[in-house]
């Protein structure tokens, strides 16, 4: 019986849709980064506006750059392959529909929300609950498009590419689900359903796991197909990419805790992710060097061709940010980059470098081949590629540097014993660092610019398939005299088996570090001292939440010399027990906050957030003005703290309608001491003189959280001996 | 100060490297066995999928 030829339209459409939205979020994300990294430079760039504070723009940039520019760039290059791989069109064109427009849907409600400072606090996953629902639902519309398509092919073997959608698609399912448990308050605020070290835990493996299984390995799946595809060979090596697939997705997941070294979190759960990290560099430059000796005799091509050119360079940013993660797991290194801008640079190679160049190439590769013509012009896309080198360059060499400096002046002791520098100085020393990150980032910025000119002309003189006709020879069926029928078999249920395969493999990492996180009880050991929130500085830690305050202060001081020294006793695990989320930060562009409470007094906080040069001259910090106005939003406390007591923080009977009488007699003592020096003419006022101390405003909020951190323990003055 | 000495005052820390090796190892060895039983024409063919 001779197999059938069946005639089939791959759907072009969903691709293009996908490619226009990746190019224009795209420059959306990078405009967003370009103008946190300006206000680090010039604060006068904060506008004194809420909406443009560094606070909320640098989650803005984080997730536009995230999900929405690598988001799209995933779906427009699985859409394009997965087609093709399979010999199918898409299972359902009404799927895809509402995939797209769903995602894009989010997108902007995530922009709008994050703008207005609805955000749950957590890193890369701080859009609020009904956003995460959506998502969900989203991410579940994707996955049946993908396996229906998958189990309608008309390619017997799931090529390597498919292997890493799908475990990208059912990680990404688990660990959004898993970390976007919240007890939702409102409409738009919630509070985590994990606390203190356990919420950092399952934070920093969804976080961790987000760059593995969002960053990383679909773009690994688009790298298996679209450098064989750009260079016409196959790939290097099919066995590698077998092995590279199976050890990357097993290793990934477990190396969370790396995030946390030094922190509170218990020992053993750090050296797991210390040893998993070390271990992943195998299988990452496994997949690296697979994707490399795939252009071995083909070199010459890549002098030439400008697609080459930016997978090379994409891939080799790969192998690059891949070496130095493990480096960075390591304590002793980790120690000098965590909280600096070495971090930043790592990111960034990883984020310009291997997600930005390798969708740059992907797009120079796809939109002319889509579009039946040329592209427009090979010279601006060479120098698009060469822009955007120097522009990554320019980036990361400043922010290494940096680091190192960070590190090196704020662990530096006078022989005398005192440190020898001031947070300011640090600080002081980076402007030139952050002006020459700025101007790289604008580079890579113009880059992209011209690439979306460069495209828009391509598009402008080319044809657009939508439906681009194809055929193939139906999948046959498994005859039942067949002498290998168990075997084909098993092949038909593949798609599914890998799923489960890969869900099994992500799996066990996980619950092998959290469930004795969660479960024993001397891994989150209780200080009698520490206690729950009072009304007034819940509402204030909801306002340090809401203007992002953790993306500049960390609030974990770890045990070291200089920083036991600088900023107070190490942190406990104990003593975040009520923290919802946990507020500890990656990076420290102000001080550490961990031990703040008692440290100045309330009208310096008062003044220092008004206009933070009055307090501290060099400070880069932006004016939080609105937060003396604005009045405190009293109708939801009952609720928040229902839902504390719902989540086991024990406040007394009742205490949900008392509580707003609580936070005002609370409230009335700050203001009563904040008189004093207002009346003297020593607090901040406005442009006509006016008073602007208001009992009811956020600012007192605020002031309360403020004064209340890190002084549940004793804090014991470190004993300063001056050798005369 | 090197590596080693952060690991050695760890306590019990002997049991989480060593099951996490060994979980992974077995784990490397069964996918490398996979795939070196896999007979080279399977892989020749899986290899030019994208190009077929």
């Amino acid at each position: 019986m001779s197999a059938q030829i069946e005639r089939f339209e791959y759907d072009n459409k969903i691709v293009k849709q996908f490619a226009y939205a990746t190019a224009f979020w795209g420059l959306v994300g990078m405009a967003a980064g370009l103008l946190a990294a300006l206000q680090l430079v010039w604060p006068g760039l904060n506008f004194d506006l809420p909406q443009t504070s560094f606070g909320r723009v640098r989650p803005i940039h984080t997730n536009a750059v995230i999900f929405a520019f690598v988001g799209n760039g995933i779906f427009m290059g699985a859409y394009y392959a997965l087609q093709r791989l399979c010999k199918a069109r898409m299972w359902s064109d009404m799927l895809s529909k509402i995939h797209f427009w769903g995602w894009q849907l989010i997108i902007v409600a995530a922009a709008i929300t994050l703008a207005l400072g609805m955000t749950t606090g957590k890193e890369y996953a701080e859009l609020e609950w009904p956003i995460d629902i959506a998502i969900t639902l989203v991410w579940v519309v994707f996955g049946i498009n993908m396996f229906g398509t998958i189990i309608k092919r008309r390619e017997r073997h799931l090529y390597v590419a498919i292997w890493f959608f799908i475990a990208t698609w059912v990680t990404v399912a688990m660990l959004h689900i898993v970390n976007s448990f919240e007890y939702p308050v409102s409409f738009f605020k919630s509070y985590s359903w994990y606390a203190g070290v356990q919420d950092a835990l399952v934070q920093w493996w969804y976080g961790h796991n987000a760059v593995a299984f969002f960053l990383t390995t679909p773009y690994l799946g688009l790298m298996y197909y679209f450098i064989p595809k750009a260079a016409n060979r196959p790939v290097y090596s099919y066995r590698l990419s077998i092995i590279h697939f199976w050890a990357l997705i097993f290793l990934y997941i477990w190396a969370g805790p790396h995030h946390l070294l030094y922190t509170a979190l218990p020992d053993w759960a750090q050296s797991l992710g210390t040893v998993f990290s070390v271990m992943l560099i195998a299988p990452s430059w496994g997949g690296m060097i697979n994707g490399l000796l795939t252009l071995r005799g083909a070199w010459d091509k890549v002098r030439e061709d400008v697609v080459l050119k930016f997978l090379v360079v994409a891939v080799t940013a790969y192998g690059m940010a891949t070496f130095e993660g493990p480096m960075l797991s390591l304590k002793n290194v980790n120690a000098i980059g965590h909280y600096t801008d070495w971090i930043v640079a790592h990111v960034h190679v990883g984020a310009l470098g291997w997600n930005g160049f390798l969708t740059f190439g992907v797009l120079y590769w796809l939109i002319p081949r889509m579009w039946r013509t040329e592209l427009y012009s090979k010279k601006w896309a060479n120098w698009h590629f060469w822009i955007g080198t120097l522009g990554i360059l320019l980036y990361v060499i400043p922010m290494y540097w940096a680091g190192f400096r960070h590190y090196e002046m704020m662990s530096e002791f006078t022989p005398e014993g005192p440190l020898r520098y001031a947070f300011v100085d640090m600080l002081d020393g980076m402007k030139n660092f952050y002006m020459l990150r700025s101007l790289g980032g604008a580079l890579y910025l113009i880059g992209a610019v011209l690439m979306v000119v460069n495209l828009v002309k391509t598009i402008k003189k080319g044809n657009f398939q939508a439906n681009e006709p194809a055929e193939a020879t139906a999948l046959a069926k498994v005859e039942a005299a067949h002498g290998k029928e168990h075997w084909h078999r098993w092949i038909e249920k593949r798609p599914v088996q890998m799923l489960i395969f890969s869900l099994v493999a992500v799996a066990i990492g996980g619950i092998m570090e959290m469930v004795p996180t969660f479960l024993v009880k001397e891994n989150i050991p209780t200080i009698p001292s520490v206690k729950p929130y009072t009304a007034l500085e819940l509402q204030g830690r909801d306002i340090y939440i809401r203007e992002g305050c953790y993306t500049c202060h960390s609030q974990m001081i770890r045990p070291f010399r200089s920083e036991v020294y600088r900023y107070g006793e190490y942190s406990k695990a104990g003593e975040f027990i009520y923290d919802r989320p946990f507020q500890w930060g990656s990076k420290r562009t102000g001080p550490d906050l961990a031990r703040i409470g008692g440290k100045y007094n309330n009208s310096w906080h008062f003044n220092h957030m008004a206009e933070p040069s009055e307090t501290e001259i060099k400070s880069i910090m932006p004016s939080y003005k609105w937060l003396l106005t604005t009045p405190v939003d009293t109708s939801l406390m009952a609720s928040k703290i229902l839902a504390m007591k719902a989540m086991g923080v024990p406040y007394p009977q009742g205490y949900e309608l008392e509580a707003v009488a609580d936070m005002r007699k609370q409230a009335q003592t700050i203001y009563d001491d904040l008189k004093v020096l207002d009346d003297e003419g020593k607090l901040y006022r406005g442009d006509n003189g006016e008073s602007l101390l208001n009992r009811d405003t956020e600012i007192i909020a605020l002031i309360a959280y403020l004064q209340r951190i890190g002084t549940d323990i004793k804090v014991k003055e470190p004993e300063i001996t001056q050798a005369k | 100060m090197k590596f080693i000495n952060y690991l050695e005052s760890i306590t019990g820390i002997g049991i989480y490297p060593l099951c996490a090796l060994i979980i992974f190892f077995t784990v490397f060895i069964m996918a490398a066995f996979m795939v070196t039983r896999t007979d080279k024409k399977t892989i020749e063919e899986q290899k030019n999928i994208p190009f077929d």
